[in-house]
Parts: structure tokens; C-alpha cells; sequence
């Protein structure tokens, strides 16, 4: 017998977000997977194509809706609930729509929800963090019960494409709450990569000391092309925005190259960056923890190292 | 009466470096210092800054664990709390229990807001407000870095990954807090003795009729994989050289 998953989709509205291509890849580490993706649009056509696309799908679900255009909790909760009886397991991503979305929609179903999922064990049986990373735990639910899940996306791999799913449209459920209203989003633009996806990513700490020092790590960043991070001192104190933040209560990334530059390598920002392949640290101080986790260190002043590496990147 | 209601959770103080226990049955916490989840004390210092600005008269606190979560309760209450709830057992409540048992509260106190962590440091399942707002049929906003009350509406801006999103909720809501919502205050001498007198309510799990089995089993616990120590260069020289090695750059 098969086990039937439905993935939530997420996405801006033209674009499949790369976390539910992960979602995908976990989805299919569960024995007899037949994998199904929900796509909540105002109109899902473009996203829906998309996701019919990725390996190994079987269904998209299109559920149009002018209301889509943001995808509040509040209103998409009870719409996965009226899908959810084909379906016994529901996974969306651990970014902040996927966890803010999938426990109200484990209440709904009184379900138990996995968050975090890193590994997949059996049907049964999946592996978590807890405690800041401290401590991997393998869980097992009741054989047959229903799951919801959040996808830990720096332990998978995204879907590859190829696939040719079949897109099915789904009415959405008439009678929703409005107690809840979308007012804005503030986005900072940037030309750089998604720092939750990019290969290579440069991250500052406190000892940039400003927002203005900053900028030396964004132009050795756009010379390796690369994402720009930041530990949580450094948002806190307002040298970087809130959405650069690495770490446990941050972004969970795992790129090919981090490097770290003033960051004293507390577990909360270590925990966002062990799956880095290659981790590179600078820092003044030669007993920094960063450098137990570093696979290259350099002792020394950043302000003097960030603006040579740049130029020696550049003549190579 | 409007009032605030505040979840408090007892866990493995922040600092401490958390060890897996020899025999994988669970995490050393014997002899480790406890404290106030961070996300909880940022909970509870917002509703104070509520009731101080005249916008709500009392802030509840409640707390679901066995006999020593009355220390939190208390520090709680010396920072400010009006009441504290607690509800004693020595099960482990998993997220969806414990929304269970905070709905029972809240049907009991009718809260015009309800403000919990946006994730407990112990089990990281950032589930429960969400979860609480599900069973509740009232609004969520989850993730807080400001709230804003207006009449009966509030303001919430959440720290979501692509930057700053503000939702408008109908009270009563629920919300839960981000890093960067305030700062705590500390928690001064004689606010601890003056807390002693606060009262502090005890339930038990029977009296208010949820289940609180386990659906989830802790099979094993096992430490992280470490990561091999890596090597020291000396300048940017060797650094570059050794990035171009790796083929990085
Ligand atoms: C509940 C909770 C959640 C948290 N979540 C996160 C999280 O998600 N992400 C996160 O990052 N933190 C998080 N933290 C905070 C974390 O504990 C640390 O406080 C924070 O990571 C420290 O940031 P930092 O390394 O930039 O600053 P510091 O610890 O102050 O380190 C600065 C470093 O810069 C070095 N330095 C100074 N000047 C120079 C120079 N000129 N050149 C080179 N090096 C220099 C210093 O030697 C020092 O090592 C959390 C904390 C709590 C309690
Ligand atoms: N046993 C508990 N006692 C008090 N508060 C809790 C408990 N469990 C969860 N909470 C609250 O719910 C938040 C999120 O917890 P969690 O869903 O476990 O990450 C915490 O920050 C607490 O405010």
C-alpha cells in the first residue's frame, strides 16, 4: 500500500520556493511514497507548472484564489484540513511559512506534528534536532496515525526536474475566517543570492561594529557571488536587517562555503551553519569557539583582511 | 477585565551546553541550571509594557510541568505578573497536549490576547501558539517583533525570511514572540519577596479533562555528528591558497 503525502507549496506567487523541491526529496524517503504538492495562488498556473515539474511528483493540486495572493495561516489552515482525508502524511518546509502554517494545521486535524525533520528512518521512524542541535533524536509515531511534518531544508537535497505530474484544479473552501488581514511586506531588495539557498555565503558579526562596515563584506561578497549573513549581535545592533540572521532562531543554511568574519561561534549560530561543506573563520581572537568548527582559520583584524582577500580574489 | 495571558516554560538555561545522556534515554539536566524559556521572558515583558501603557489591567502567567516550574512561575511573578497557573505533572506534554491544556485556561480566563515563545529552546518544535490559536478559532501572529494595539484590533510585524511582514488580527489573538520584540527587565530584590504573596493557582492535568498521552515516542538521543578540526593558516595569502586547493574559488 502506498503512503499518501501532500506538500504545501511554498512560493511568491511566480515562484516555486527551492524549500518544497527539499520537501519533495524527504517525501520520498518515506517507503511507497506517492507525493502529491497543494498549491495555494491567486493564480497558480505558473507556480503549479512548476511544481508538477520536480521528480517524482505524482499530483499538484492548483487551489485559485484571489485571497492567495498572501498565504495567511489563518485562512489556508482549514482548506489543507478539507484535503488532508486523502492524505496521511502533511509536510511543508521549516522556513517561517511552513512554520507558522503546518502546526495550525495539525491542531485542526489533531494530529502530532514532527518540526525539524532531518532524516527519514522508515515510516514510522524519523530523525529531529532538539536543544539547539545538541542532541539528535530519533522518533517513531503510531503505525497508520496521520503526520504533519516541517522539512529541516539544509538536510536535503532539492528534487531534481524532469517530472511530469498531472495538475488537477480544487475549489477553494467557501466560509473563512477574515479575523486576520495581510497589511505589508517590507522587503529589502538585493540582486544577491537567497541567502537561504546560495552556494557560497559571507557573514558578519558585531565586530563590524556598524551598518556602514558592513559594506566590505557585501563587496567581497559580490565578488565570490555570494549570499551575506549576519549572527543575531549583529542584527540585534542593527548592522544588519532581521532576515540575515544565521542561526537557530535564524536561517539554517548549508552552503558550500561559509565564511565568517568576527563571529564568536556562540552554539545558537553554529547550529544554522554545521551542514556548511567548507567553513571559513577570521577572527581576532586565536580561542574563539568558531574555530573548533572551522575547516580553514585565520587569525587576525578583519578590517584588514576582508579588503585584501577581496583584492586577491580579484587578481586570481 | 482585560486581561493578558502569558505561557511560561521551564527549560535547560540557554548558556549551558546541553549533553546527550551516556545511554541516549535523554539529555543530562541533573544538576543544570534552569531558567525561564528566552521567548517566554520576552512574552511576559510585553504584556507588562501592555498593562504599564493602561492598555490591559492583569497579566496572567501559566506554566505546565511538575512541582519546580513553581521557580519560573515565581520569577515571573516578581517581574511583574499579576496571577500565575499552574498546571503540575510530571508527564512529558507535547506541543498539541499542551495547547489543549492552555485552551482550558484560556476558555476559563477569556484573555484578550494570548502571548506565548515563538519556540521553547528545549524541544525547538515552535508548534504550540499556532497550534493554541488553531483550537482557539482566533487569529495568529506568529514570529513578533512589535505589536501594536488598537481598540480591538492589534498590529503585529513578524520577522518572516523574506523581511518584515505586518498582519492586522481581531482580538483576542494569538501571538508569539521574536528575539527582537523587547528586552526583559531584571528582576529586582524586593519584587521577589513581594511575589511570594502573589497567588499562585495548581491544577492537575485530570481536573481539566485533556489527554495528554504521548503520541510521539524519544526512541534515542544521540550527540550531533562533530565536525573534523580543520587547519590554521597564517594570512590571507594561504588562505586564498587554500580555498583554490578545495577548488572554492
Ligand atoms: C534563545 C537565543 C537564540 C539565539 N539565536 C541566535 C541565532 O539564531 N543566531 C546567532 O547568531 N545568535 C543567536 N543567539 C545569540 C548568541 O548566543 C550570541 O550572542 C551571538 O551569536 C553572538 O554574536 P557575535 O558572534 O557576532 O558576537 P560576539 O560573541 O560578541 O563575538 C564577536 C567576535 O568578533 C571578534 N572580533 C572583534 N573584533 C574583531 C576584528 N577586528 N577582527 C576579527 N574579529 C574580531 C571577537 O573576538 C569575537 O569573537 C541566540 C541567543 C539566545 C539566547
Ligand atoms: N509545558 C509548557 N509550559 C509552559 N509553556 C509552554 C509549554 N510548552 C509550550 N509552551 C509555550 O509554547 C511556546 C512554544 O513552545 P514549543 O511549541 O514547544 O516550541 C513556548 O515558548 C511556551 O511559551
Amino acid at each position: 500500500m502506498s503512503h499518501k503525502i501532500l506538500i504545501i507549496a511554498e512560493h511568491d506567487g511566480q515562484k516555486l520556493n527551492l524549500s518544497t523541491a527539499k520537501c519533495v526529496t524527504c517525501a520520498r524517503a518515506i517507503p511507497d511514497a506517492e507525493v502529491s504538492i497543494a498549491v495555494f495562488a491567486a493564480d497558480g498556473a505558473a507556480v503549479a507548472a512548476q511544481a508538477a515539474a520536480l521528480a517524482g511528483v505524482h499530483q499538484v493540486l492548483r487551489i485559485d484564489d484571489a485571497s492567495h495572493a498572501q498565504l495567511l495561516a489563518a485562512r489556508i489552515a482549514p482548506q489543507v484540513v478539507a484535503l488532508a482525508t486523502d492524505y496521511q502524511y502533511l509536510l511543508g518546509p521549516s522556513t517561517t511559512f511552513g512554520k507558522d502554517l503546518m502546526p495550525r494545521i495539525a491542531a485542526l486535524l489533531d494530529a502530532p506534528q514532527l518540526s525539524d525533520v532531518m532524516a527519514v528512518e522508515s515510516a514510522t521512524r524519523f530523525r529531529r534536532p532538539m536543544y539547539a542541535g545538541n542532541a539528535i533524536v530519533s522518533v517513531e509515531i503510531p503505525a497508520g496515525s496521520k503526520l504533519v511534518a516541517t522539512v529541516r531544508t539544509a538536510s536535503f537535497e532539492a528534487a531534481a526536474g524532469g517530472g511530469t505530474a498531472t495538475v488537477s484544479s480544487v475549489a477553494p473552501t467557501a466560509a473563512l475566517p477574515d479575523h486576520t488581514r495581510f497589511v505589508s511586506l517590507s522587503a529589502a531588495k538585493s540582486d544577491r543570492p537567497d541567502l537561504q539557498t546560495a552556494a557560497r555565503v559571507v557573514s558578519g558579526g558585531r565586530a563590524l561594529a556598524s551598518a556602514d562596515n558592513f559594506k566590505i563584506l557585501y563587496a567581497l561578497a559580490d565578488k565570490l557571488g555570494a549570499a551575506v549573513g549576519a549572527s543575531r549581535a549583529a542584527v540585534d545592533a542593527g548592522y544588519a536587517a532581521n532576515d540575515m540572521q544565521v542561526g537557530q532562531t535564524g536561517k539554517i543554511i548549508a552552503p558550500e562555503l561559509y565564511l565568517a568574519f568576527g563571529i564568536s561561534g556562540a552554539i545558537q549560530h553554529l547550529t544554522g551553519i554545521k551542514d556548511a561543506r567548507t567553513i571559513v573563520a577570521v577572527n581576532k581572537d586565536a580561542e574563539a569557539p568558531i574555530f573548533e568548527v572551522a575547516d580553514i582559520g585565520l587569525v587576525g583584524d578583519l578590517f584588514q583582511i576582508v579588503p585584501e582577500l577581496e583584492k586577491q580574489l580579484a587578481g586570481g | 477585565m482585560k486581561r493578558i495571558f502569558v505561557t511560561i516554560k521551564r527549560v535547560v538555561d540557554y548558556n549551558v551546553r546541553v549533553r546527550v545522556k551516556p545511554d541516549g534515554t535523554g539529555v543530562v539536566t541533573d544538576g543544570v541550571k534552569m531558567s525561564i524559556n528566552p521567548f517566554d521572558e520576552i512574552a511576559l515583558e510585553e504584556a507588562l509594557r501592555i498593562r504599564e501603557k493602561g492598555l490591559a489591567d492583569e497579566v496572567v502567567v501559566a506554566t505546565i510541568g511538575p512541582a519546580d516550574c513553581q521557580q519560573q512561575l515565581r520569577t515571573a511573578l516578581a517581574m511583574g505578573a499579576d496571577r500565575a497557573l499552574h498546571v503540575q505533572t510530571d508527564a512529558t506534554v507535547e506541543p498539541l497536549a499542551a495547547a489543549k491544556l492552555f485552551l482550558k485556561l484560556v476558555e476559563k480566563e477569556q484573555p484578550m490576547l494570548a502571548i506565548l515563545g515563538k519556540q521553547a529552546i528545549d524541544d525547538d518544535a515552535s508548534q504550540t501558539g499556532q497550534m493554541l490559536a488553531a483550537l482557539w478559532g482566533r487569529p495568529q501572529a506568529t514570529f513578533a517583533s512589535k505589536v501594536e494595539l488598537d481598540g480591538d484590533k492589534a498590529r503585529v510585524t513578524r520577522e518572516v525570511d523574506a523581511g518584515l511582514e505586518t498582519l492586522e488580527v481581531d482580538l483576542p489573538a494569538v501571538i508569539t514572540t521574536d528575539l527582537r520584540l523587547n528586552e526583559p527587565r531584571y528582576v529586582k530584590l524586593p519584587d521577589i519577596m513581594k511575589a511570594k504573596k502573589k497567588p499562585l493557582e495548581t491544577l492537575d492535568v485530570a481536573s481539566l479533562g485533556v489527554d495528554v498521552t504521548e503520541r510521539v515516542k524519544l526512541v534515542k538521543f544521540e550527540p550531533p555528528a562533530q565536525r573534523q578540526k580543520g587547519v590554521m593558516v597564517k594570512d590571507v595569502q594561504e588562505l586564498v591558497d587554500a580555498l583554490r586547493t578545495r577548488g572554492l574559488v
